[in-house]
C-alpha cells in the first residue's frame, strides 16, 4: 500500500454482505467519498454505516470493541489480507492514510468452516473458547499470593512465555491460513502455559485435549506456510507451533485414557 | 480406532507425512547419487543396477519403499482434503506480499500429484521398460544404460523429466525443513540453518538428476 498524504481520499468499497450463516452472501459496492486520511478503518466503516442508515438501508455488521489493538474483537480480511496488508497491527489500528485515492478496497469476513458467518462481516469465533475450555488454563487453587521467589522462572523462558501470551485470540491466523488451521492460536496457548512452572504440571493433558478439540472444531491442518505468523497482529512465532507439535506427541504418548 | 487417537489427529498424521517424507528423502538422495555412475561409464552403471536387482534384499527394500510412498501420499491426500474442506467459501480477493505465505508450501499437494504421476510413468519406462541385454566380464545382465540414454535423447521426454525435477526441487526444499518443524524442533538460531540445508539438499538431488538428460543429450556420443 503506497498510502496517501492527501487530507481526504475517495474509495470504492466492495463489502461482503450476508444475512446469516445459511445465506449465500454477496458483495455490496459502495462509494466512500471524502474519507479523511486521519480516520481509522473502522471509523471509515462507521461513517459508511451512518450513511446507509440515513438512506434507510441496513448497516453492515462488523466486530470491534477496544479499538486499540488489545481485545482481539475486530477482524476483517482487507484486500485479501487479514487485518489489512500492514504487519503487526489489528484492523482497528489501520488508518486510511495507508490507502490510495481511487483505490478499490475489498472487505471480507474471516472465512473458515469453524468460524461461521453470523451476519455480514461478523463471524462466530466461539470455537476458540471451546478449545480453551479443554485445557487452556491452569487448575491451581488460588489463595494468598505466594512469595514470588518461591517459583523461580528463568528470564529467557519467561520472555518466551510472555511473547506467546500476547496472543489476543483474534483468529487472523485462521483467516490467513490457506488451510484455515488454528495452529498458531492453539500453539500460543499451549506454549505459554507449558513454559511456566504453574502450567507445566498439566502440559500433557493440555496439549492432548486442545489439539483434539481443535481438530474436532473443523480447522484445517498446518503445512508450515507461515501466512499465520505474518498476519498475526502480535507476531506470534512459528516456534510455538513446533512446541505444540512436540507437546502433543508427548501428550499422546503419556495419555492414559 | 478411537477418534482421539494420535493417528486420527492432524498433528499425528502430519508427523507421519514428515517421517515417511524424510525416509523418502534418504531414498531419493541415494538414487540421485548412484545415478551419477552414468557419468563414469556404461559398464559401471549397468554393474551397479545389476548388483542392486540381484541382491535378495531388494524385494524387502522395494516393499518398504512402496509402503513409504503409499503412506506419504495417502495420509497427505487425507490432510489436504480436510484442509480444503476447512474453508468452504474461498476469499474473493487474494492476499499479496508476506501475508500470503510461502508459495512453495501452499502448493505442496500439487507438486505431490505431479511427482506421483511421474513416478508411475518412470517405473513403466525404466523398471518395466525395454529389456536390452549386455555381457560384462562374462556376466549377462540388463543393459539399462542403453535404455536410459535412448530415453534421454528424446527431447520431449527429457523436457518432461527436467520439469518434474524442478517440481521435485521445490517439494524437497520445503519438505525437509518443514518435517523438522512438524516433529517439534524450532530454534531461532538453528531453524534458518535447517532451512538452508533443506534447500541445499533439494538442489543437490535436482542437479544430480538433471545432469543425466543433459549428459545424454549434449555430451554422450554412444
Ligand atoms: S496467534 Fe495472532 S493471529 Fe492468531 S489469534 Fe493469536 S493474536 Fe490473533
Ligand atoms: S477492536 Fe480490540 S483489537 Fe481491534
Amino acid at each position: 500500500m503506497a498510502g496517501s498524504s492527501a487530507q481526504s481520499i475517495n474509495l470504492k468499497l466492495k463489502v461482503w454482505q450476508q444475512r446469516g450463516p445459511k445465506d449465500k452472501g454477496q458483495f455490496l459496492e459502495y462509494d466512500a467519498k471524502n474519507v479523511s486520511t486521519e480516520m481509522s478503518f473502522l471509523e471509515m466503516l462507521d461513517v459508511m454505516n451512518e450513511d446507509l442508515v440515513k438512506q434507510g438501508k441496513e448497516p453492515i455488521e462488523f466486530d470491534h470493541d477496544c479499538r486499540e489493538g488489545i481485545c482481539g474483537m475486530c477482524s476483517l480480511v482487507i484486500n485479501g489480507s487479514a487485518h489489512g496488508k500492514d504487519q503487526a497491527i489489528t484492523t482497528c489500528q489501520l488508518h486510511m492514510r495507508r490507502f490510495k485515492d481511487g483505490e478499490t478496497v475489498t472487505i471480507e469476513p474471516f472465512r473458515a468452516k469453524a468460524f461461521p458467518v453470523i451476519k455480514d462481516l461478523v463471524v462466530d469465533r466461539s470455537a476458540f473458547d471451546r478449545i480453551i475450555q479443554t485445557g487452556g488454563f491452569v487448575s491451581v487453587s488460588t489463595g494468598a499470593a505466594q512469595d514470588a521467589n518461591n517459583l523461580p522462572v528463568g528470564k529467557e523462558k519467561s520472555d518466551r512465555a510472555f511473547e506467546a501470551a500476547t496472543c489476543i485470540g483474534c483468529g487472523a491466523c485462521v483467516a490467513a491460513c490457506p488451510n484455515a488451521s488454528a495452529s498458531l492460536f492453539v500453539s500460543a496457548k499451549i506454549a505459554h502455559l507449558a513454559l511456566l512452572p504453574q502450567g507445566e504440571v498439566e502440559r500433557e493433558q493440555r496439549a492432548y485435549g486442545m489439539v483434539h478439540k481443535m481438530d474436532e472444531e473443523g480447522f484445517g491442518s498446518c503445512t508450515n506456510i507461515g501466512a499465520c505468523s505474518a498476519s498475526c497482529p502480535k507476531e506470534i512465532s512459528l516456534e510455538n507451533i513446533a512446541i505444540m507439535n512436540r507437546e502433543f506427541l508427548r501428550g499422546s504418548l503419556t495419555h492414559r485414557k | 480406532m478411537n477418534s482421539n487417537s494420535y493417528f486420527c489427529s492432524t498433528i499425528g498424521r502430519k508427523q507421519l507425512v514428515g517421517l515417511t517424507g524424510l525416509a523418502l528423502c534418504g531414498f531419493v538422495l541415494m538414487h540421485a547419487l548412484t545415478n551419477m555412475l552414468i557419468l563414469v561409464s556404461p559398464d559401471a552403471y549397468n554393474k551397479y543396477s545389476h548388483a542392486l536387482v540381484t541382491n535378495p534384499l531388494i524385494y524387502f527394500a522395494e516393499a518398504i519403499l512402496v509402503l513409504l510412498f503409499l503412506g506419504h501420499i495417502v495420509i497427505a491426500i487425507g490432510l489436504t482434503v480436510s484442509s480444503k474442506g476447512a474453508r468452504p467459501e474461498k476469499y474473493h480477493a487474494g492476499a499479496s506480499g508476506v501475508k500470503a505465505g510461502s508459495v512453495v508450501a501452499k502448493n505442496m499437494w500439487k507438486q505431490g500429484i505431479i511427482i506421483a504421476i511421474f513416478l508411475v510413468y518412470h517405473l513403466i519406462t525404466f523398471k518395466f521398460g525395454t529389456y536390452y541385454k549386455t555381457t560384462i566380464d562374462g556376466v549377462e545382465m540388463r543393459d539399462l544404460h542403453r535404455l536410459v540414454v535412448e530415453m534421454f535423447q528424446l527431447p520431449l521426454y527429457s523436457g518432461f523429466y527436467v520439469f518434474v525435477m524442478v517440481v521435485l526441487f521445490f517439494h524437497l526444499s520445503h519438505g525437509l525443513s518443514s518435517s523438522i518443524q512438524t516433529f517439534g524442533f524450532h530454534h531461532p538460531k538453528h531453524t534458518p540453518k535447517i532451512e538452508k540445508l533443506g534447500l541445499a539438499f533439494a538442489a543437490l538431488v535436482a542437479v544430480c538428476f538433471v545432469s543425466q538428460p543433459l549428459y545424454c543429450f549434449f555430451i554422450y556420443k554412444g
